[in-house]
């Protein structure tokens, strides 16, 4: 009998590994960003409905922020709009917003009808700064804190248990409005 | 309203597949024959519902229904008409659906064929599919749900993923599923025989047409998927040892295994469970590249998303299917016994060498591609052991194996005197080592120290298959299409030995930089680069060079790479420029503008590339026309005198 068994044993073994593999997924995503602990990537971009201005990283600086990278071609970030508003509404962090690979008129359109949660946002048409920042899919949102060091990536829709738990965690004590 | 009566469909075959698996085993286990008669009618209408469904969601992306979110998110008004269709397929939520549906045409297929069989084991291996088909359903229902509508919708869509549209690619997944999800039938005959505690070898001349059938379906999915990958990607290889590759490849090394250790236990009556283990492994493995792919945990070329829940819930699914057939064999395994055995130099030997070689080659590509995942769960640093582990590993024992095919083919069964053939083999042995050191030496110039041995293998492999057939017609004997099938496979894989040997060894390979007017002289062949114009597709835009290939400075034909860049997704794509001749194809590939309009390219001369895609075409026609023998078509199989030899081992 016990030869027989060997298949189920070792199989048993392996479902380990892959459920190891799936709950540690979500980690994994936030530890391929080589940026963790890293200085936010310079950038000079737009601001989105007021292209005369610049928003730069160094204008940010010394106060821990949001970065939110969305589209309006993306459908998961119209899922995560929502959430975002109620985000806002709590104004615990400055969320900015950076427009990926979009057109201008498009994205003004998108916070006009379903509202707008972001402080500013900065149009990144060509891209290149999401690239900087190693994003691959919208939408992805970073926490920055006081020092302009990335400390957290978030990939996929922003929820309020996430933003609860890995964002206004990351607040310092005493830095709360 | 389509889009919702599609799902609506989903939903009700869901509640029938259900159905199915219930009345279907437990009908059986009762001996009930009115629950056992439901068995066949559900099969009937879960196929007509899922078709409902795959038609629903079809019908959206043909007719541009962008307030369904997967149709926005995967088409575009700017895509063919061919490609909106293949775009049903080219994310997860309507792979899924592809998978279901491909389910339910086996199922329905086993259900039209099996009327001969006992009603008991029919229905207990509908029962089994069933239950799979259920497991299917509910994780698309629950968590991926095709027809999820996007309100309000959205002027267009978002396109493509312009990887995917190309017509190679377009039916590499439906062929893939087919043999993936082919070797649900020979896991469920398997589950059948072990409820029913009974496995003889007319269980086994049941099982062969099925598996074989999927394996064929499966060879093509991997040959489509490797050209794809070689005129598509742009990086020239055939086979890169990706995650998802190896998905693919391991359930086909276990079926290749699964099909030879049939042949044994329906000729012999040996080899019982271990053929039940490798019918278990072979689905197995199918699930499992499945979740590989779709759980996100190992990220490659291929995944789409990473989504936990969808990776626990199929998890979950492997756990009560494999585990749940594991558990099923350690307790009935034992009961099986296997009659008289046989000696070492007998046919059943070498399809035991076989066996051996194949399900240790599949657990080598199994470690190799679960190594970051075994090294995580374990702690350790994170490791990926890329290419260099298989390319040195996989050909110990691919070489080995061969000069098994080549001898073993001549090989009586039962009884081990290779005599007579003798002669025949050591012949066609040396034929092989003239002619392959002859087109090594004389042909080529001397590669690496593997070419010689891999050339020599693969002829003599294609001169062993054809020993006997020609000797049968000579002898004016009939030649069965099983046997004209197990030929042109074993060709197949003797051509296939032969390509891969010389193009891993032969190919030549530049990259550089160069302008329009330069030259770029890879041996007695010169790549002219003529000229780069910009061009218009139906959802891109991009450039296309015009390369002149020149032999010994005369021009013999002209490459026309392109570069796309396909507008809606903005992402860029390289078309590599390709000619094929018989030995050999010139390739090639524009990679990037380097600036004062010089491009930097990736040229290559490949001999025999063409060959590996080939041999699979021929594996796969082999196996086609094996399943086609008469014999299995023969109406008797339940009355056919039950095989003596104390096969039927009864469990109580």
């Amino acid at each position: 009998m016990s030869r027989f068994l060997i298949p189920a044993a070792v199989f048993l073994a392996l479902a380990g590994v892959l459920y190891v593999g799936v709950v540690h997924s979500p980690n994994k995503s936030t530890m391929q960003s080589v940026l963790l602990g890293k200085p936010v990537p310079a950038f000079s971009l737009p601001v989105l409905g007021n292209p005369g201005t610049m928003l730069t990283n160094s204008q940010l600086a010394g106060r821990p922020w949001v970065l939110n990278v969305w589209g309006t071609w993306c459908p998961a970030c119209r899922d995560e709009h929502e959430a975002l508003l109620a985000i806002s509404q709590q104004n615990a962090l400055p969320l900015v917003g950076l427009v990926w690979k979009d057109e201008d008129n498009a994205a003004i359109d998108w916070l006009k009808q379903l509202g707008n949660p972001y402080s500013v946002v900065a149009a990144d048409r060509d891209g290149r700064v999401a690239i900087d920042f190693g994003v691959y899919g919208a939408p992805e949102t970073f926490f920055i804190d006081s020092d302009g060091r990335v400390q957290y990536r978030h990939v996929g829709p922003m929820t309020q248990e996430v933003w609860n738990r890995e964002f206004l965690s990351r607040i310092p004590k005493g830095a709360l409005p | 309203m389509i889009p919702e009566l599609g799902h609506f469909a989903l939903i009700l075959a869901l509640i029938l597949a259900g159905a199915q698996a219930f009345f279907g085993i437990a009908g059986a286990a009762r001996g009930d024959a009115r629950w056992q008669a439901v068995v066949r009618p559900a099969v009937a209408g879960q196929f007509v519902l899922v078709s409902t469904a795959i038609g629903a969601l079809m019908y959206a992306f043909v007719n541009f229904d962008f307030s369904v979110l997967y149709v926005a998110s995967n088409s575009n008004s700017a895509l063919p008409t061919f490609y909106r269709v293949a775009a049903l397929w080219g994310a997860h939520e309507g792979s899924l659906l592809l998978w279901a549906w491909i389910l339910a045409t086996w199922t329905l297929a086993v259900a039209i064929l099996s009327r001969n069989l006992p009603t008991s084991f029919a229905s207990r291996v509908m029962g089994v599919l069933g239950f799979v088909s259920f497991g299917f359903l509910l994780f698309t229902v629950a968590t991926s749900n095709p027809f999820e509508r996007l309100l309000p919708a959205p002027a267009d869509g978002r396109d493509l993923n312009p990887v995917l549209q190309d017509p190679a690619l377009a039916i590499h997944p439906p062929m893939l599923y087919m043999g993936y999800v082919g070797f649900s039938v020979a896991f469920a005959f398997a589950c059948a025989a072990m409820l029913e505690g009974k496995l003889d070898q007319v269980w086994a001349k049941w099982t062969r047409p099925w598996t074989t059938m999927a394996w064929a379906f499966l060879s093509v999915g991997i040959a489509l998927g490797s050209w794809w990958a070689y005129y598509e990607l742009g990086w020239g290889g055939y086979w890169f040892w990706d995650p998802v590759e190896n998905a693919s490849f391991m359930p086909w090394l276990v079926g290749t295994a699964l099909i030879h250790s049939l042949a044994a236990t329906e000729k012999r009556g040996v080899f019982k469970s271990w053929t039940l283990l490798l019918a278990i492994l072979a689905f197995s493995l199918s699930l499992l590249g499945t979740f590989l792919v779709r759980s996100g945990v190992l990220t490659s070329v291929h995944s789409f998303a990473a989504d936990p829940t969808r990776g626990l819930f199929i998890l979950g699914f492997l756990i009560i299917v494999i585990g749940g057939a594991l558990a099923l064999y350690a307790w009935r395994a034992p009961l099986l016994k296997s009659p008289a055995g046989f000696e070492g130099t007998a046919r059943e030997a070498f399809l035991l060498y076989n066996n051996i070689f194949l399900v240790v080659a599949a657990a080598m590509v199994f470690v190799g591609t679960l190594a970051p995942l075994i090294a995580d769960a374990l702690k350790m640093t994170p490791l990926s052991v890329g290419s260099p582990y298989f390319d040195n590993l996989f050909p110990i024992l691919m070489l080995p194996l061969g000069a098994l095919v080549a001898v073993g083919l001549h090989a009586a069964w039962k009884r081990g005197q290779l005599g007579n053939s003798r002669k025949r083999i050591l012949l066609g042995f040396a034929a092989a080592l003239v002619f392959g050191l002859a087109i090594v030496f004389l042909g080529y110039g001397p590669g690496k120290p593997l070419t010689p041995i891999g050339v020599v293998l693969g002829i003599w492999i294609i001169l062993s298959s054809l020993i006997d057939p020609v000797d049968r017609l000579r002898r004016r004997l009939t030649l069965p299409r099983a046997i004209i099938g197990m030929t042109i496979a074993h060709i197949g894989l003797g051509v296939c030995i032969l390509a891969i040997s010389t193009v891993e060894s032969y190919t030549v390979e530049r990259d550089a930089a160069i302008a329009t007017g330069e030259t770029l002289t890879m041996g007695r062949y010169a790549y002219r680069f003529d000229s780069i114009k910009e061009i218009e597709g139906p959802n891109y835009g991009g450039v296309r060079a015009e390369v002149t290939v020149l032999r010994d400075g005369v021009p013999i034909t002209v490459l026309h790479p392109e570069q796309r860049h396909y507008w809606v997704q903005r992402s860029t794509l390289t078309e590599a420029g390709i000619a094929s001749r018989w030995n050999m194809d010139m390739f090639v590939a524009l990679s990037k503008e380097v600036g004062g309009g010089r491009w930097s390219v990736r040229a290559q001369l490949r001999p025999l590339i063409d060959w590996v895609w080939l041999a699979a075409g021929l594996m796969a026609l082999g196996g086609v026309l094996a399943t086609t023998d008469r014999r299995y078509r023969a109406r008797a199989t339940a009355s056919e005198p039950a095989l003596a030899q104390g096969s039927a081992a009864e469990a109580t």
